[in-house]
C-alpha cells in the first residue's frame, strides 16, 4: 500500500525554483533511496515533503490524506519524522533531553521508548547526561536517528545519514537502518553512499538537475550503465 | 524631550514660506548627508549604528571647540556689550571654519574606531548597543564635565562660514549654497564610492559575511572602514549643523532628532540606495518639520500632543516599513553578476536571507 | 530566547510601570501599605493589570511584527529595527495618555533602616530583591526543569529542529512572549516603586541591562541575575569617585570590557 505519494511537485528558495515537477512513492515499510549528483535538488525535495519549504506546484499525500501545506510537525503529528543532514541535534542540550524533546508531542510512554532507543544505540546509552555538542559524528548522528524514532514513525526520512562519517561508521548507521525498517517503518533516505544504500533499498529514484530521470528497483539502479556513468562514476572520482 | 526640534521651528517659521522653505532645505541638506552616512554604514554594508547622534555631536563639538576664540576673548554680544570668559570650554583655538569641518569628520572617525574596534567582530547587535550607549555617555559628559563644552548651557558664537558673502537675512541662503554643495560632493563622492570594487565588497559582505570571507575577504576590516567613512560623514554634518546655528547645547543632540530621525529617513525613502536616503530626508523632514506650522490650526487637545504625535509616527514608519516595504521606497538598483540567472534569488538582501531561513544550516551571525 | 536585541524592552517596562499606575492611583486601589512597604493591597491586582496589559502587547505586537520578519526569513537584524521603531512609538503613546510629568505610586517616604555601617535600606528594597531573586528561580526551574522550558530552549538553538522534532515553534514563541511580557510588567513595576514614573526612565535602563546581560551570558537566568547586581553595585559604587553625571558611563565601560574579554559572558551563554 502506499504511504507517501509526491506528484508533480515544483518547489525551491525564493524565486529560484530548485525541483520541477518531481514525483516519488514509498510503499508501507519500503526502503526507498534518492540518488543524484549535487545539486540536483535531492534535499529540497525532503525539505518540501515534510513542510519546511513551500511546494509551488504538485500534490503530496500522506497515508491518504493530502498534506501538501501541512507544516513539519503536522507531519511529524501524522506519523513522519526527518533527520536533517545537518544541524540535527540540539548542541546546548544533552542526549536525554534531545530525546525527550523528539517525544514533545508523546503523551505518556516517553520513558519507556526512552529506553527503548538508548538499547538501540547502545553508544548513546553510555552517556545519557552529555551534551550533544560534546558527541562525535556517528554518535550525533546516532542520537539525530533517535530523536526522530521517540514518536513510533511510520515513515522515517533521512537526509544523508552516512554523509562525512568513517566507512565503519557508515556500516553501522546502514545496519541500523536496515534494523529499524524490520520493524515496520518504512525509510526514505537521499544517500550520496549511492552503492550500499542501494544494496540496502527496494527501489530507488535518481534526480538530476532538479527532475525524476529514472525509478527503478535498488539492484536494477546499481546496474544501470547510465546510473553509472551519472552518478557511481561520480562519486568514485570524488572519494 | 528635544527643545532643540521646538528652538528650530521657531527660527523656520519666521519670515514666510520662501525663508521657511530655505531653512527647510538647509536642514534636509544637513539630514541629507548624515543619511547617507548611515546608508552607506547600514545600506551597503549591514553595519548597525544606533548611535547616530553620537558622531553627528561630535563633528559639531569638535569644529565649534576649534573655531571658537579663546574662551578668555572679549566677545560682543547681541546688544553690543563686551564680555569675557563667559562660556567655560576647552580649546577655542579660532581656526578656519573649513579645519574645523575636517577635524570634525576626523574626530567622528576617531570615535568610530573606537566603538568599532571591540564590537565590530561581533554579534551584529552588540555594535547598535555600544552605539546607543556612547551617544547617552557623550551626552553626560558633555553636561557634567566642567570647562570642557560649557556644560548644558551650550556654546555659542560659533563662527559662520563665508559671512562676508551676505549679511544680515541673505546670510540663509549662503547657508543653503553651503549645505547643497556639500550634500552633492558628498552623495557623488558616495556614488562613486559604493560603485568601485570596494563597494562591491561591502554589498557582499552585507549579503553573506561567509561568503565573502571565503573569498578572501577580511570582512571585519572592511566593516570597519565602511562604519569609519560612514561616522565622518555624519560627523561632516554635524559640523555644518554647529556653524549654521551658530550655537549648540546637549539637548541639540537628542537620540530622537539625532538617530531615530534619520533612521526613519533611510528605512523610508530605501536603504542601500543614496537617492533613497535623500528622498527619504526630504519626506520625513517635511513631516517632521511641517507639523509644528500646523499645531496653532488644530484643536486644543490636539494641537498640546503634536510632538508626540510626530514621535509616534516615526516609529509607527519604521515599523511599517521595515515589515511592509523594507526596500522603501527606491528599492535598491539590482547588481547581478552576469553568472547569476535568477536575478530574484540573487538581488535583495531578503532573498538571500530567506533562502538561508529556509536551509537548515547555521544562519544566525557568526559569533552566535 | 527568540534571539535578537529588543530595544523595545525598556520602553515595554515603562509600559508596565504605567499600568499599575492605573490602577493604584487612577483607579484609587492603594489599599493602604503592607507592612512597612510604601505600597498596598492594590499593588496585587496593579501587578495583574499591567502582566496581562504587557504580554497582550507583546503578542499583539508579535502578530502583527515579529511574525511577519520571521515568516520572510529578515533575521534578529531587522528585528531589532522594528523593535527600535515600536520602543519610539511606546514612548510617544505613555506620553500622550500620561504626559510628560513624573508620578509615583503613593506619596510618602519609605523609612531606610540602617543595617550595618553606612548600609542603608529601604523595605521596599528588601521587598524587590526578594522578588527578583524568587523570579530568578521561577525562570530557571521554567527553562530546565519543564517540557515547555525545554521546548523554548530548543526553540532557540535550532527553530527548524525542533519543528521536525513537532514542537509548534510559533505557539512556543507566543509562550515566551507571554511570560516575558509579565515578567517585563513586573521589573516596570519594581523600577516604579523604587524611582519615579516617567515616560522615559525604561529607554535609559537600556544599555544596563544590555550590559548585566551580556555580562552573565546571553540567555543564562542566573548570569543575567549575577549580571545585573554587578553592573547596579558598580553604576552606584563609582559616584564615590566619578562626577554622579556620568553614572551612565560606568554600565558602557563593563559592556566593552566584557566584550574585549569575554563576550560569551561570565557563565557562558546558550547562543
Amino acid at each position: 500500500m502506499t504511504l507517501l505519494e509526491a506528484r508533480g511537485i515544483s518547489a525551491g528558495y525564493g524565486a529560484a525554483e530548485i525541483i520541477h515537477d518531481v514525483s516519488l512513492r514509498v510503499g508501507d515499510a519500503e526502503i526507498v533511496t534518492i540518488i543524484g549528483p549535487n545539486g540536483a535538488g535531492k534535499s529540497t525535495l525532503l525539505k518540501t515533503i515534510f513542510g519546511l519549504l513551500r511546494s509551488s506546484r504538485g500534490r503530496i499525500t500522506f497515508r491518504g490524506s493530502d498534506v501538501t501545506r501541512a507544516s513539519a510537525p503536522k507531519m511529524v503529528a501524522a506519523g513522519a519524522a526527518l533527520v536533517p543532514q545537518t544541524d540535527n541535534v540540539f548542541p546546548s542540550l544533552n542526549v536525554r533531553e534531545n530525546l525527550q524533546l523528539g517525544g514533545y508531542r508523546r503523551r505518556r510512554g516517553t520513558a519507556v521508548r526512552l529506553a527503548e532507543i538508548l538499547r538501540l544505540f547502545p553508544d548513546l546509552g553510555h552517556r545519557p547526561a552529555e551534551r550533544a555538542a560534546n558527541l562525535s559524528g556517528g554518535q550525533r548522528q546516532m542520537l539525530a536517528i533517535g530523536r526522530a524514532l521517540m514518536l513510533d514513525p511510520v515513515l522515517l526520512c533521512l537526509d544523508e545519514p552516512t554523509a562525512s562519517l568513517s566507512p565503519r561508521m557508515r556500516s553501522q548507521i546502514f545496519e541500523r537502518i536496515r534494523a529499524i525498517n524490520e520493524q515496520g517503518v518504512a525509510i526514505l533516505m537521499v544517500e550520496q553512499n549511492a552503492k550500499e544504500a542501494l544494496r540496502l533499498s527496494d527501489r530507488g529514484y535518481v534526480l538530476v538537475a532538479g527532475r525524476n530521470a529514472l525509478e527503478q528497483p535498488g539492484e536494477q539502479l546499481l546496474a544501470n550503465p547510465d546510473v553509472g556513468r551519472l552518478f557511481l562514476g561520480q562519486e568514485t572520482a570524488s572519494a | 524631550m528635544d527643545l532643540f526640534a521646538i528652538d528650530l521651528i521657531v527660527l523656520v517659521t519666521f519670515g514666510g514660506a520662501v525663508n521657511w522653505t530655505v531653512g527647510f532645505l538647509t536642514t534636509v541638506a544637513i539630514f541629507g548627508i548624515v543619511a547617507l552616512g548611515l546608508n552607506l554604514q547600514w545600506g551597503y554594508t549591514g553595519v548597525f549604528n544606533f548611535g547616530v547622534v553620537a558622531f553627528f555631536m561630535v563633528g559639531a563639538y569638535t569644529s565649534a571647540l576649534l573655531t571658537l576664540p579663546h574662551p578668555d576673548a572679549v566677545m560682543v554680544t547681541p546688544s553690543g556689550a563686551e564680555v569675557t570668559g563667559v562660556l567655560d570650554y576647552a580649546g577655542g583655538f579660532g581656526l578656519p571654519v573649513p579645519v574645523g569641518w575636517l577635524a570634525g569628520m576626523g574626530a567622528a572617525g576617531a570615535l568610530a574606531l573606537i566603538v568599532g574596534l571591540p564590537t565590530l567582530r561581533l554579534r551584529h547587535d552588540f555594535l547598535a548597543i555600544a552605539t546607543i550607549g556612547i551617544a547617552a555617555i557623550l551626552r553626560s559628559i558633555a553636561n557634567s564635565i566642567e570647562g570642557l563644552v560649557n556644560r548644558s548651557s551650550g556654546l555659542s558664537g560659533i563662527p559662520r562660514f563665508l559671512d562676508e558673502l551676505a549679511s544680515g537675512e541673505d546670510y540663509r541662503w549662503v547657508l543653503l549654497g553651503i549645505a547643497l554643495l556639500m550634500l552633492i560632493v558628498v552623495y557623488l563622492a558616495l556614488q562613486r564610492t559604493v560603485d568601485s570594487p570596494w563597494g562591491r565588497v561591502l554589498r557582499a559582505i552585507r549579503e553573506n559575511e561567509d561568503t565573502a570571507k571565503a573569498a578572501g575577504k577580511n570582512t571585519v576590516s572592511f566593516r570597519m572602514q565602511s562604519f569609519v567613512l560612514g561616522g565622518m560623514i555624519m560627523g561632516l554634518g554635524g559640523a555644518i549643523f554647529a556653524h549654521r546655528f551658530g550655537a549648540i547645547a546637549p539637548t541639540s543632540f537628542s537620540d530622537l532628532l539625532g538617530t531615530f530621525l534619520i533612521w526613519a529617513m533611510l528605512m523610508v525613502g530605501g536603504s542601500g540606495n543614496n537617492r533613497g536616503a535623500l528622498l527619504g530626508a526630504l519626506l520625513v523632514g517635511f513631516f517632521w518639520f511641517g507639523t509644528p506650522l500646523i499645531q496653532e490650526d488644530l484643536p486644543d487637545f490636539l494641537g498640546n500632543r503634536v510632538f508626540m504625535i510626530r514621535q509616534l509616527v516615526i516609529g509607527l514608519l519604521i515599523v511599517v516599513f521595515v515589515v511592509a516595504r523594507p526596500q522603501g521606497i527606491l528599492p535598491e538598483r539590482r547588481r547581478v553578476s552576469r553568472f547569476v540567472s535568477d536575478p530574484d534569488s540573487a538581488g535583495g538582501r531578503w532573498a538571500s536571507l530567506r533562502a538561508r531561513f529556509a536551509g537548515s544550516g547555521p544562519r544566525s551571525s557568526p559569533e552566535a | 530566547m527568540l534571539k535578537f536585541a529588543n530595544f523595545a524592552h525598556g520602553d515595554l517596562m515603562t509600559l508596565g510601570m504605567f499600568l499599575a499606575l492605573a490602577v493604584v492611583v487612577d483607579a484609587g486601589l492603594h489599599g493602604g501599605a503592607i507592612g512597612p512597604l510604601s505600597f498596598g493591597w492594590g499593588m496585587i491586582p496593579a501587578a495583574l493589570v499591567a502582566m496581562a496589559g504587557v504580554a497582550l502587547v507583546v503578542l499583539g505586537l508579535d502578530w502583527l511584527v515579529f511574525r511577519r520578519l520571521r515568516a520572510r526569513g529578515g533575521g534578529f537584524i531587522t528585528m531589532a529595527v522594528a523593535s527600535l521603531g515600536i520602543g519610539i512609538g511606546l514612548r510617544a503613546i505613555v506620553q500622550l495618555i500620561w504626559g510628560p510629568t513624573a508620578f509615583r505610586y503613593q506619596s510618602g517616604i519609605n523609612e531606610a533602616t540602617t543595617i550595618f555601617w553606612d548600609l542603608k535600606v529601604k523595605p521596599d528594597q528588601f521587598f524587590i530583591f526578594g522578588l527578583t531573586l524568587l523570579l530568578v528561580v521561577v525562570v530557571y526551574l521554567l527553562l530546565y526543569r519543564t517540557k515547555l522550558g525545554k521546548a523554548m530552549r530548543a526553540t532557540a538553538d535550532n527553530p527548524d529542529l525542533a519543528e521536525v522534532a513537532g514542537i509548534e515553534t510559533e505557539q512556543i514563541r507566543r509562550w515566551t512572549w507571554v511570560i516575558a511580557g509579565c515578567l517585563i510588567a513586573v521589573a516596570g513595576i519594581m523600577l516604579g516603586i523604587q524611582a519615579q514614573l516617567r515616560f522615559s526612565a525604561g529607554f535609559h535602563l537600556i544599555l544596563p541591562m544590555f550590559a548585566a546581560v551580556i555580562l552573565g551570558g546571553i540567555g543564562n537566568p542566573w548570569g543575567a541575575l549575577v549580571g545585573g547586581m554587578v553592573v547596579g553595585i558598580s553604576q552606584e559604587v563609582s559616584t564615590e569617585w566619578i562626577n554622579t553625571g556620568l553614572k551612565p558611563a560606568v554600565p558602557f565601560l563593563i559592556l566593552i570590557l566584557m566584550l574585549l574579554l569575554r563576550p560569551r559572558g561570565l557563565f557562558g551563554s546558550t547562543i
